[in-house]
């Protein structure tokens, strides 16, 4: 059912889009450890899907809302990797000058926000954006990615009701890959699915298999569509996991070799290729052309953001204020 | 209270007066009739048959331009200040409105993280132009009613804050500040906003100003000298102008001239006056309703030492409220919220001490 919605080169441009947040990642991972870049990161290699099937859904002048594991939605949501590059690197040509970082890093202009890092600040901010998509008669939507662990902050019960009672065009993206940190969602919340709160604002709420970019993108679209036509938001879970660790510093000790394993077998790369290598349309010689051209990319980035002057010191002072 | 009342109302020239909830409502209707980014969102503010916001500030508002642009929310404060900042990055004017500024630790995160770092954190890309109204001040409501809560957001970079003291500043700051491209803490005293509107306040200030008809708007930054005195300069905001100015009647009849700077705005805040002001008086006193430690008056009284340290003839004084929750019962209230006699004493301990 799903393909047909969507044209091959169409397809083809979702998974090109997987590899570059899935190789900058692991770009970013072997930087980080060479010391290359300082700060700290949280990674989403594994949640490829998510990123690329939510973006995919969007237009130009929507807005979207992340989380302190920003770096795949920057990329699937079309943020030049030189720009999110040189601000890892913090130099002053990065996406925010350097005044980001990996937690904050976006674009308004290229419709996502600076990334919030406390944990569910995104979501009254993608809703606010969304009130002034309605009050503007704007045709646009806020997608708001959150995590398994925000459901559980008070901000996102207040705001999904606002948005519930407002009608409001936004899409409540929950990203599960089941651990808050070290803890397990199921340790922290009664019901089964976070999709399952929905009905407690009134609002449809579905869980999707967050590793198949069709089924994505699919359910995005759907919600989208029904939220810019004025029908309200919807909460989406998309379940998910992540490979790395929570963080830099994290082993992630918490979970099982196994169970691990049995999501890398899931990986929404893998699938994707191995369903499209079965179906004839995708080849080998796409995949290593495909590979290549985002290695270079890759490289033209790191090069970039190396090259690239650091912000001066007293620049510190400036932009507190717009006026 | 009632010998406070209209110290300050000597009119300069005559005119219209209204009273500082007359005076916000008329610069609300202004900025909504000449902007249509302006909305206004929180809680009871536009109910039909309601109050119009806690103490009538909004009232009718809802009448004029309807409920899309006055946004009646459930109890959510957390959650309708986010909105208030996504709706501000969206390209509108929120002016959000909190009943009692006790609640706006519920809504910390959104003002302290995200209202106030949003710009700073997208290398100044972005713009959050939203109004926070919030009023302060006790009066017999116990602790959580009645905090005021100036030195917290005074703390915090990417906040700019207003005060007001009576109707004229009150109307022209708030028409400044949802011009203005940086979120606003609009901060109004309970005792100060007139008792004409149904929910009067008993023990408030019959503080009506003229307040011009034609538009006008008052910049940020620009403290007021209230009154002109040698011997002693008095810093304040809100309810404590009037008791500064009338303490400086009192002071002035005894032979100490006091004068009384009103400071408007905390961010920005009138450096130059303070400091031109104590330059010639060599003494200062300042004095405000949040507790002692940690409160604005601390920094100011810092900043002195540090820039007019030659020119100080004594000790900085604060009068402020002690380091405890506001109690219920009038008898501490009144104690813990600083008097004019308090003032006048402290003054003249420092001038003739």
């Amino acid at each position: 059912m799903t393909s047909s919605l969507l044209t091959k080169e169409r397809l083809l441009g979702m998974y090109r889009k997987m590899l570059l947040c899935r190789m900058f990642e692991d770009r970013v991972n072997s930087l980080f450890l060479q010391g290359r870049m300082p700060g700290t990161i949280h990674q989403a290699q594994g949640q490829e899907a998510s990123a690329v099937g939510v973006c995919e859904a969007l237009s130009p002048g929507d807005m979207l809302t992340s989380t302190h594991r920003p770096h795949e939605h920057a990329v699937a949501r079309g943020i030049p990797v030189k720009a999110l590059m040189a601000e890892l690197f913090a130099k002053s040509t990065g996406c925010c000058h350097g005044k980001g970082g990996s937690m904050h890093m976006g674009d308004a202009e290229l419709g996502m926000l600076p990334a919030i890092a406390i944990v569910g600040g995104g979501i009254p901010l993608a809703t606010g954006y969304a009130l002034s998509f309605k009050y503007l008669k704007k045709p646009n939507i806020a997608a708001c990615f959150f995590g398994d662990g925000a459901v559980n902050e008070g901000i996102f019960h207040e705001t999904v009701n606002m948005a519930a009672i407002w009608d409001l065009p936004v899409v409540f993206i929950c990203e599960n890959n089941k651990y808050g940190a070290s803890t397990p969602i199921d340790s922290v919340m009664k019901v089964k699915t976070v999709s399952a709160r929905a009905s407690a604002y009134g609002i449809p709420g579905r869980t999707i298999d967050g590793n198949d970019v069709v089924s994505v993108y699919e359910a995005v679209s759907e919600a989208g569509e029904r939220a810019r036509s004025g029908q309200g938001p919807a909460l989406l879970e998309l379940e998910t996991y992540r490979f790395a660790g929570h963080s830099r510093s994290d082993p992630g000790h918490y979970r099982s070799k196994q169970e691990v394993a049995e999501w890398k077998t899931k990986d929404p790369i893998s699938r994707f290729e191995t369903r499209y290598l079965a179906e004839g349309f995708l080849t080998r010689e796409i995949i290593d052309r495909c590979r290549a051209s985002v290695e270079q990319e890759l490289n033209d980035a790191v090069e970039f953001a190396e090259s690239s002057p650091s912000p001066l010191p007293e620049e510190c002072l400036a932009d507190v204020y717009a006026e | 209270m009632s010998m406070l009342n209209n110290v300050l109302a000597k009119p300069e020239v005559e005119g219209r007066k209204l009273s500082i909830v007359e005076a916000l409502r008329e610069a609300l209707r202004e900025e909504m009739r000449r902007d249509e980014r302006v909305i206004l969102i929180g809680e009871d503010i536009g109910i039909k048959g309601g109050f119009g916001g806690a103490f009538t500030v909004t009232l009718g508002l809802s009448d004029e331009f309807g409920s899309e642009r006055v946004i009646d929310t459930p109890i959510s404060e957390a959650g309708f200040t986010g909105i208030a900042v996504g709706a501000a990055l969206g390209g509108l004017r929120p002016v959000a409105d909190v009943q009692y500024a006790d609640f706006l630790f519920l809504a910390m995160d959104q003002l302290a993280n995200h209202a106030a770092k949003m710009r700073y954190m997208s290398g100044g890309k972005l713009r959050v132009p939203m109004v926070m109204r919030a009023p302060v001040g006790a009066t017999t409501r116990g602790s959580q009613h009645a905090q005021s809560l100036e030195s917290y957001f005074f703390h915090v970079p990417g906040l700019k804050i207003a005060c007001p003291s009576n109707p004229y500043d009150a109307k022209g700051l708030l028409k400044t500040a949802i011009r203005m491209d940086d979120p606003v803490l609009f901060f109004e005293h309970k005792l100060l906003y007139g008792s004409k509107g149904s929910r009067k306040e008993s023990g408030g200030l019959e503080v009506f100003g003229v307040v011009p008809e034609e538009e006008y708007l008052l910049p940020f930054g620009g403290a007021k000298v209230v009154r002109q005195g040698g011997d002693v300069t008095i810093v304040a905001n809100l309810l404590m102008v009037h008791k500064a100015a009338l303490a400086a009647k009192t002071l002035s009849a005894q032979g100490i001239e006091a004068e009384v700077i009103d400071v408007r705005t905390l961010v920005p805040f009138d450096w130059k006056t303070v400091f031109g002001s104590v330059e010639r008086t060599g003494r200062l006193v300042i004095v405000h309703e949040d507790t002692l430690t940690g409160g604005w008056g601390a920094e100011v009284a810092a900043r002195v030492a540090d820039s007019c340290i030659g020119y100080l003839q004594g000790p900085i004084r604060r009068v402020t409220a002690p380091d405890t929750p506001v109690p219920f019962a009038p008898v501490m209230e009144n104690f813990f919220v600083p008097s004019v006699e308090r003032i006048v004493a402290t003054v003249k301990e420092l001038c003739q001490g």
